[in-house]
């Protein structure tokens, strides 16, 4: 226990009392001039991290929901299949082991239109796909099809609760009548929410966080940043791809703003914990299972 | 099976004329086919950005640029390319990357595996409190600490190493004492109390009685922790210098550093994904096992 608790407090605790009171200061790692709440007041009127924010919004209203819908569904093929299931299984959840960078490589490749081939294919049965992440307005959309690909920890998640569901409550609920939705309906959703609860929490957390397939979606597809982001701005095309911790990497490590950067951690922090207590409210049971 | 049972019992049920059954076995039918085909079709979808980037790579580089879909020449050697262009900087990535991944992943057993027992076995004042803040620390973003995070390592002049990602994981891992821990509880205490009738201390009955029943779980765990760091992109990004880049980081400015030989990038992603596929078909098991042991039981 106790050099976890060393751990914490060297790597956790002290840290996050650092960010507070290194908020308060402009600093730049040479500098530490204090400002008062003048970083505060930056935030509230910096049309930059407000980008950040409506984008990283959208990603939680669109993105998380998109991906439980589309694991709940793959889950629920999954149990129809007998032959092969364990093939398929793995298929599917293949795509999200694929380390992300080289994942967002690859998929921003594919998809775009002067060098992958899907647009084509999808041209020669007459659906026009946009040019995804070159079109400001395609790029979340983009990023979100990524993340589609990528929803093996949902599905294998929601698969297992699946397989949970006692097989008797459906034969009964079939002699007395109730078809397949009706089944889903009554029988299925009310079993897995707090599974499917866990997904959302977990989701809404991670998305929170969305940091590296945006960066190297932007930097693929733009192509001219020779080495790891350091000459362009971040966001490409026109800020579309800008996720939140984004912001705090550009204010924190390329124009060591850090004092600025710390407001914004507070500002992730505020927000993760409140998902974070959602999260272990369901975890209570857990706490005192013995 | 469900549905056979289910079928069987509201035959019996209704005492349907034969006719309805043969409908019923042909919609059944139906059903089979609509459900294999829409799961075929979509397993296709998963797996063609692979199978692109795989004929993408062993284009020539000219080709790469018509969008074509099948090489009209295979270039094999591609690879071999990709691994020793720069001087071979891949190898050097790969390198930085495996010792990053090993160590990371020892490190994190040898000192998460003791503070899981303990949250599994003891009883002590705090224990709740002590799981409350291991899920609290698994759940929030690296973001949130970095800032005095590196200015720590700074002052440590471990900035541009892979030293301040390694070394607090010699300190206990969150999600690996949770996940651990979950699969601890499922224990009998029994064995543990058994062991120690019979003489053997509480290190001996960890190592000895308990972690030997535990081995799927810690399998489970230390691949993720292998995979967590092979995969890690932030990061690097924020501590390491090219000289340190491991190769998620290196191979986000290989496109650049390329400008058009996208066959060479997809050569590199391709090198850097097989790995992976290797390691998650060997291991599958302990994967999906672990994967469902997070907890969510709730």
């Amino acid at each position: 226990m106790s050099p976890w608790l060393i751990g914490f407090s060297l790597f956790f605790a002290y840290p996050l009392a650092a960010t507070v009171y290194f908020s308060f200061f402009r600093y730049n790692l040479f500098q530490l001039t204090p400002v008062g709440l003048t970083n505060y007041r930056f935030l509230l009127h910096d049309p930059y991290a407000w980008k950040a924010i409506k984008n990283t919004l959208w990603l939680v209203v669109v993105m998380v929901p998109l991906r439980v819908l589309f694991g709940l569904g793959v889950a629920q093929l999954l149990t129809k299949i007998k032959q092969g299931g364990n093939i398929l299984r793995s298929i599917f959840y293949l795509p999200f082991l694929i380390p992300p960078v080289a994942a967002t490589v690859a998929f921003v490749f594919v998809v775009n239109p002067g060098t992958g081939p899907v647009n084509g294919i999808a041209a020669k049965v007459g659906i026009h796909l946009p040019d995804w992440f070159n079109d400001p307005t395609w790029t979340k959309p983009g990023l979100t099809l990524l993340a589609l690909w990528g929803i093996g920890d949902v599905m294998i998640i929601l698969l297992a609760a699946l397989l949970d569901v006692p097989k008797t409550l459906y034969e009964a609920a079939a002699i007395d009548g109730a078809n397949l939705w009706q089944q889903f309906r009554r029988i299925t959703l009310p079993v897995i929410s707090p599974v499917l609860m866990f997904s959302v929490v977990t989701g809404v957390i991670e998305t929170l966080q969305y940091f590296t397939q945006a960066m190297v979606a932007a930097h693929v597809s733009q192509g001219n940043a020779d080495q790891a982001g350091t000459t362009t701005a971040p966001g490409y095309p026109n800020g579309a791809s800008l996720t939140f911790p984004q912001v705090l990497y550009d204010e924190g490590f390329r124009q060591f703003n850090m004092g600025y950067a710390c407001v914004l951690a507070l500002v992730l922090f505020a927000v993760a914990m409140f998902f974070t207590l959602i999260l272990l409210r369901q975890f209570h049971a857990f706490a005192d299972d013995n | 099976m469900t549905e056979t049972t289910v079928a069987v019992r509201r035959a019996t049920a209704l005492r349907p004329p034969p006719p309805i059954a043969r409908r019923e076995r042909r919609r059944r039918r139906l059903y089979w086919i609509a459900t294999h085909s829409i799961a075929i079709a979509l397993a296709i979808m998963f797996l063609a950005p692979l199978i692109f980037m795989f004929l993408t790579a062993v284009m020539s580089s000219d080709e790469t640029l018509t969008g074509g879909l099948w090489p009209r020449s295979w270039h094999w050697g591609n690879f071999g390319r990709a691994l020793t262009t720069d001087h071979g900087v891949m190898l050097h990535w790969l390198f930085n990357t495996l010792l990053y991944a090993v160590l990371a992943t020892v490190f994190m057993l040898v000192s998460s595996i003791p503070v899981a027992y303990a949250l599994a076995r003891f009883r002590f004042r705090g224990r709740k409190l002590a799981f409350v803040l291991v899920i609290s620390t698994m759940m929030l973003p690296p973001q949130v600490t970095i800032v005095p995070m590196y200015i720590m390592w700074a002052r440590f002049h471990l900035t541009g190493t892979l030293w301040p990602l390694i070394v607090p994981l010699l300190f206990g891992d969150a999600f690996s004492i949770f996940l651990l821990r979950q699969f601890l509880v499922t224990i009998p205490r029994e064995y543990a109390d058994a062991a120690q009738v019979d003489g053997c201390g509480e290190l001996r009955t960890m190592l000895r009685v308990i972690l030997p029943m535990a081995r799927p779980a810690i399998a489970a765990v230390a691949l993720f922790q292998f995979f967590y760091a092979w995969n890690d992109y932030f990061g690097p990004l924020i501590y390491t210098k090219p000289d340190s880049w491991t190769l998620a980081v290196g191979l986000s400015t290989f496109r650049a550093a390329h400008h058009v030989e996208w066959n060479l990038t997809m050569a590199a992603t391709l090198l850097t994904v097989l790995p992976v596929l290797i390691v998650f078909f060997l291991a599958q098991r302990v994967f999906i096992q672990g994967v469902t042991l997070t907890g969510v039981k709730g």
